[in-house]
């Protein structure tokens, strides 16, 4: 079990079913469960792309 | 005790920037250049899709409507039915998600149940009914497993942790469904449609690949969506591109979350404990192979074998068009019953159960 | 004494006489022979009465107790009403087994919630109950105060017009979180607090400050969108609301997204929405923000010149959709 947090409200979660997240880590949580973690990479790389978006339309 | 965050605040406010979302739909209007229909297939998709106003952002070219994405809404009156049984017989406790609440069975609901004296309490996850068990060595408690490939790793975790604990008094009425091939009896019926935006968690769990033969077999488009308003809208997007430039395939906007393999631990903990069986659902009726349920193994969680009761067969009223709605062939304001008949403190069929429902929704948002 | 409640002391005999004296009496101030009745009176306003009961379960919860919640809940009822809170009546029904101690407790927070707000508990009743007739502790609080005449128009709503201003005095939701976080029926954990508080002070401001305020109701269980339908239903006039202006606190909106709430439909105990004319509403905004009960006051929304009681939501999308009243209880989803 761990602790996550959103906001200030802090739920307890069952890590059974992902690999062990590292503190300070982004997880999806569904009915008391982490399903999946969060991955920084891909969403860096997901905003980058609609911030092009964004400024391409600027123009 | 380990600290992590979740989606939280910082993974929802860049998904909500404003002006993002206006360039986002200057994007949509300047590509759509003809009628489109998507359907999304998630309770979760949509109660955002109308939270947050998406409807009165689009093109009006563009319609999005909803299938059987709600698992309340086609949870049929059986399991209801065994619920309220199992409410009723001396010292069981009924431990169950919120959602099934208020869904009506033939005669009872469990928030009718619970007010006439049963103990029927709302917990938010299987292991909470787990806790209740060890809690309560005296009673049968009876955790009724709703959801899609979302929620039945989480249940498959509680089982097994019931299994290791040597539980005798906790029981699963099981009736986890599975998306896929839901989706495949929509489109063979004949639906009129361009396109589906994929159940983002359901895909977090499955990965994309499940949803590789709706292009394949059908020729139809697929976007796997998150759940804030530019997922939805940048993968709206996505859709008409798809449309547009004849390149339908299975393209994921929510990569974030979603691989193409999807989350391993969680499928294989899945067919440890599950086994695939045919399913009801309400306004669809039988879909081979779209349930799961507990496998030989661990028979002794499941409540239907421990505890077998009779209950009525399923009978749908002739006037509910929700097999219509559900697959979207109708609208809310054709069904005969909807509104009158049927509203959200009296619901008769699936559509108008959940507070996702389509029709649900129609009643309470629709101008 | 007994350390508990025990059937004699809803006698009323002795022990009923010195559970009164002991505990109510002394301690809400009241002088002078305790009689049936308070007579209460002046010349020329409008009494303005109101009368409600409490039950909440926990009844000790992160920011407040069931006697706070009683006394700041009458003193609100008749604030929002534009009178100026005077006298309340309180009686209890006591479970028996109940602890004198926590009786006190609460007592005592009456008592200090009573002279925060300048009003005075004059008369009372008590009841003691077997055990299992009654969940711990039931209080109802009666209330009166007077209304000026100029105000008595307020809770009607008949004088708010198009471009009006909507404004509440602070984050909503506080007060349903705090409470079902001590509840333990959900598990988690927070910093929320209840909001609940006197707000009669801050509205007494108001209405010496500013001529032009044409409606006030506190909200409670429904949450703001209960209040705004039902001001866009005594009116049947469009109000629209914008999403963003409504303040509330990121534990509130955290929880709301991990469970399927929407803050706008939880309860408050300490928030008030006030209407005020569009000529004034800046002053109104500047003089609740002086007082700490509406240091966070914000302005959330307008009516409109369209006829149709709906209220519109402005989504933070920069969409719309309607905000409709839900059938029944808000209860945690998982899909």
């Amino acid at each position: 079990m761990a602790e996550v947090s959103t906001g200030g409200a802090v739920f307890r979660a069952c890590i059974g079913l992902i690999d062990v997240p590292e503190v300070g880590e982004y997880i999806l949580l569904h009915a008391g469960f982490a399903i999946q973690r969060i991955s920084e990479e891909e969403a860096a790389e997901t905003l980058e792309l609609l911030r092009e978006i964004k400024d391409a339309s600027n123009e | 005790m380990l600290q992590m965050n979740d989606r939280g605040i910082r993974y929802i406010d860049e998904y909500r920037d404003k002006v993002l979302i206006r360039k986002l739909v200057g994007l949509i209007r300047d590509s759509a250049h003809s009628g489109y229909t998507f359907m999304e297939v998630c309770g979760g998709h949509t109660a955002a899709i109308h939270r947050f106003g998406i409807p009165s952002l689009l093109p009006p070219g563009i319609k999005l409507i909803s299938g059987p994405g709600c698992p309340v809404c086609v949870t049929g009156q059986t399991i209801i039915d065994k619920a309220v049984a199992y409410s009723r017989k001396q010292g069981f406790i009924i431990a169950t998600f919120g959602d099934l609440m208020r869904v009506p069975g033939s005669l009872s609901a469990l928030e009718k149940e619970k007010a006439a004296g049963a103990d029927v309490r709302v917990v938010f996850s299987g292991l909470e009914a787990l806790e209740i068990a060890k809690a309560n060595p005296g009673r049968n408690i009876i955790f009724p497993g709703i959801g899609f490939e979302t929620t039945a790793p989480g249940t498959a975790v509680t089982v097994k942790k019931a299994n290791d604990a040597g539980l005798r008094n906790f029981f699963l009425l099981c009736s986890h469904k599975v998306m896929p091939p839901a989706m495949d009896s929509i489109i063979n019926d004949g639906v009129n449609l361009d396109g589906f935006i994929c159940p983002g968690h359901v895909a977090a769990i499955t990965g994309s690949s499940v949803f590789e033969f709706i292009p394949g077999k059908y020729g139809l488009g697929c976007v796997i969506a998150g759940f804030e308003p530019v997922d939805l809208l940048q993968s709206v997007y996505m859709l008409v591109k798809q449309v547009n430039e004849r390149s339908q395939s299975v393209e994921i906007q929510y990569t974030r979350a979603v691989t193409k393999k999807g989350n391993l631990l969680a499928k294989q903990l899945m067919k440890e404990v599950f086994e695939p069986c045919d399913s009801y659902w309400r306004g669809f009726g039988i879909i081979p192979l779209s349930g799961l349920r507990l496998r030989k193994e661990f028979e002794c969680f499941d409540a239907e074998k421990v505890f077998p009761v009779k209950t009525a067969r399923e009978v749908e009223n002739q006037s509910c068009l929700c097999g219509e709605i559900l697959r979207g062939l109708k609208t809310p304001s054709d069904c005969p019953l909807f509104s009158g008949v049927c509203n959200p403190l009296n619901p008769v069929g699936a559509c108008m159960v959940s507070e996702e429902g389509t029709c649900n929704t129609h009643y309470k948002y629709a101008q | 004494m007994n350390e508990i409640i025990t059937l004699n002391h809803g006698s009323g005999y002795r022990l009923t006489h010195e559970l009164i004296r002991d505990v109510f009496a002394k301690t809400f101030g009241m002088e002078g022979p305790l009689t049936d009745s308070a007579i209460l009176g002046e010349q020329g306003y409008l009494l303005a009465f109101t009368t409600d009961a409490y039950v909440i379960d926990p009844l000790f919860f992160p920011g407040g107790d069931i006697g706070k919640l009683a006394v700041c809940g009458t003193v609100n009822d008749l604030a929002v009403s534009g009178a100026v809170p005077q006298n309340i009546s309180a009686s209890f029904i006591i479970e028996e087994g109940f602890p004198i101690d926590d009786l006190r407790k609460i007592v005592l927070s009456m008592a200090a919630e009573a002279i925060k707000a300048g009003v005075k508990i004059v008369t009372g009743d008590t009841k003691v109950v077997g055990r299992g007739k009654c969940d711990k502790l039931f209080i109802t609080t009666s209330g009166t105060g007077l209304v000026a005449g100029e105000f008595a128009h307020i809770s009607t709503a008949k004088n708010v017009k198009t471009g009006d201003r909507l404004i509440i005095n602070g984050p909503v939701g506080n007060h349903a979180v705090a409470v079902l976080g001590a509840r333990h029926e959900i598990e988690f954990r927070s910093q929320v607090t209840s909001d609940c508080a006197p707000l009669n002070s801050m509205i007494s401001s108001v209405l010496a400050g500013c001529k032009s305020i044409h409606f006030m109701r506190d909200l409670t269980r429904g949450g703001l969108a209960v209040v705004l339908n039902e001001l866009a239903s005594m009116t049947g006039s469009n109000i629209v609301i914008n999403e963003e202006s409504v303040p509330v606190d990121d534990a509130v909106r955290g929880l709301c997204e991990i469970l399927g709430f929407d803050p706008l439909y939880l309860a408050n105990e300490g928030k008030v929405l006030i209407v005020a004319g569009g000529e004034e509403y800046e002053e109104v905004l500047d003089i609740m923000r002086k007082s700490p009960e509406g240091r966070d006051s914000e302005v959330i929304g307008e009516i409109t010149a369209k006829k149709d009681g709906k209220v519109v939501l402005n989504a933070l999308t920069g969409g719309k959709r309607i905000l409709g009243v839900p059938s029944g209880l808000q209860l945690p989803r998982i899909c």
